[in-house]
């Protein structure tokens, strides 16, 4: 047990410390300026009173699941496709890592100018930040199926769909996932910043609000939120990950 | 007991005939047959060159011979994993062009798919012949239970031993009832006692059906244990060096006299073609070993 008990004590411990830093640390400050944890933690308060809160957080996260699946949508088949056949990545391939370091924030200008402000430029924003990771993920997934795998196909011959939705899909599926948990941190991280600059809801919003307003306090209950509402979507899609690398027996299967 | 190595097994009886003269055609025949690969340098290397073999319906052929002798490459052409370069592969008299659910191969690494049971892998073969899902169940569970792994149907790969592993996977390949398996090193990377027990049961599995088996083993005690014929290959190229017929029944004791001469045959064999492929290698490395006379 004192091994569980460890497990809880030292992230707690980590957190209490960094809320200690931060409040000696803004001691030096006025309050206006860099609120302490306990202002934070009002505004946080006075958010959920106001009854702002749920409609921003459901706003943001309307917006990241409409961006985000439509992005696994297409990015999941093309990185199929373009891993089963070697002669379209290598056509493909260029255009890929041309655009692909093209930070999605650099796309803010263009979208506020198509799609004016609202829900669309965020969305488009997060597509573009989630789609390559998905590709990328899936590209190298289905690369990296073992060729066994084929050939036990190939022996006892086994229709192309039957490959498809039995080996080739659950095959690479570990590797899709990995894909799928690094662009949805990525997906949320953009939308934030997505929010901020082309939309007039949404936790980015409130953020960017706050500060016309000089409201610190606010700001930094914004931040926290973002912050908590990441590490929550992160948990439940590790959870999955884990869940599916224990069924594929990636981990050895301890429960 | 009888001196007849396959008394259970009665190899031209059942097998196609050559319509011309009556003779049996062998089940699998290899006729000058030929592999050979272009290095990304340019220059043709030659995995296999003129092999020549007739193996006969019901018959076991263990291949042997040093690594890159070019094993694999020998039943990877006749499972129609690959296709020969020069001369000809012919099943039941048909040139291999693919391969062929009649006849499945197994490989060291199992080949089992993961995020499969033991019962979903040996299902996936029957699915695949198009076998209703009813009586898919009910010959997948058949096979695990020959196998002796019918209470194991729920576990996944991960969840079972190397040997269990391999049996799972014999156990797909029986269920869709094979005339010819091709074993590639299957008991490779087994330990010694589980690699005992899987061999008997394979040669026990064996009684029970007309199967015709090509295996592929580095360990020349494995191989006399099992073949009715011991090919000897050797490498640089690839070829076939010797054939070795075994006279003895089945069950074989290796503690046998018969099977020792068989065993000092072979080695003395292999000796052979280890000392004329490190020749070719090491030149001078050899030239000492023959000043001292000694082996290896
Ligand atoms: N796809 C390939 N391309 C080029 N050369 C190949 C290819 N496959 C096999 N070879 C060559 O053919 C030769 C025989 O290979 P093979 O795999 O048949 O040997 P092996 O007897 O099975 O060896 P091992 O005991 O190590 O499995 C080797 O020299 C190898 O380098
Ligand atoms: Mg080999």
């Amino acid at each position: 047990m004192p091994d569980k008990v460890l497990k809880v004590a030292i992230p707690v411990s980590a957190v209490a410390a960094f809320l200690l830093l931060w409040h000696a640390a803004a001691s030096f400050y006025p309050l206006e300026q860099f609120p302490r944890p306990l202002q934070v933690a009002l505004a946080i308060v006075e958010l959920v009173k106001a009854g702002r809160l749920a409609g921003d957080i459901g706003i943001s996260l309307f917006r990241l699941v409409v961006a985000y699946s439509a992005a696994v949508c297409c990015a999941v088949p093309m990185g199929i496709l373009l891993g089963r056949c070697p002669a379209c990545l290598r056509g493909i391939d260029p255009l890929v890592q041309l655009l692909r370091p093209i930070s999605p924030i650099a796309w803010f200008p263009l979208a506020v100018l198509w799609f004016g402000i609202g829900n669309a430029p965020a969305i488009f924003i997060i597509f573009i930040a989630s789609f390559f990771p998905v590709l990328m993920g899936t590209v190298g997934a289905i690369k990296t199926i073992p060729e066994s795998y084929y050939k036990v196909s190939r022996n006892f011959g086994a229709k192309p769909s039957l490959v498809m939705v039995s080996i080739i899909i659950p095959a690479a599926f570990p590797g899709i996932m990995t894909g799928l948990r690094i662009a949805l941190g990525t997906a949320w991280i953009h939308l934030v910043a997505g929010e901020m600059l082309g939309a007039d809801s949404g936790l980015g919003f409130l953020i960017i609000d706050a500060r016309n307003f000089l409201r610190t306090d606010l700001i930094m209950a914004g931040m926290i939120l973002v912050g908590m509402l990441g590490l929550i979507l992160n948990s439940l899609i590790s959870l999955a990950e884990n869940l599916i690398n224990r069924q594929w027996g990636m981990t050895g299967g301890a429960a | 007991m009888g001196n007849d190595g396959r008394s259970c097994i009665m190899p031209s009886s059942q097998g196609h005939r050559d319509t011309m003269n009556n003779r049996p055609v062998p089940k699998i025949s290899l006729i000058d047959a030929e592999k050979t690969y272009r290095s990304s340098s340019g220059e043709t290397q030659t995995a296999l060159e003129k092999a020549r073999i007739d193996i006969n319906e019901g018959e076991f052929v263990c291949l042997v011979g040093p690594s890159g002798c070019g094993k694999s490459t020998v039943i990877n052409l006749m499972a129609g994993f690959e296709q020969p370069t020069g001369g000809s592969v012919t099943i039941d008299g048909k040139p291999v062009v693919a391969p062929d659910p009649d006849h499945i191969m197994l490989f060291q690494d199992y080949g089992l798919f993961p995020w499969k049971t033991a019962l979903d892998n040996v299902l996936f073969g029957l699915k695949c012949r198009g076998v209703r899902e009813g009586e898919a169940k009910k010959k997948a569970l058949a096979a695990l239970d020959s196998v002796g792994l019918a209470t194991y149907a729920n576990r996944h790969p991960h969840e079972l031993s190397g040997g269990m592993k391999q049996r799972v996977s014999l156990a797909r390949a029986l269920a869709v009832e094979p005339s010819v398996l091709f074993m590639d090193e299957p008991f490779g990377a087994l330990d010694a006692f589980t690699k005992l027990h899987l061999q008997d049961e394979l040669l026990e599995l064996r009684k029970k059906r007309l199967l015709t088996v090509v295996f592929v083993t580095h360990d020349l005690d494995e191989a006399i244990y099992l073949g009715d014929r011991v090919v000897l290959m050797a490498p640089n190229p690839g070829r076939f060096v010797n054939i070795m017929e075994i006279e003895m029944a089945t069950p074989r004791s290796r503690t046998d006299e018969r099977f020792d001469r068989y065993r000092k045959e072979l080695l003395t064999a292999f000796d052979l073609v280890h000392r004329q492929s490190s020749m070719i290698s090491k030149t001078l490395v050899t030239e000492r070993i023959q000043q001292d006379g000694s082996g290896i």
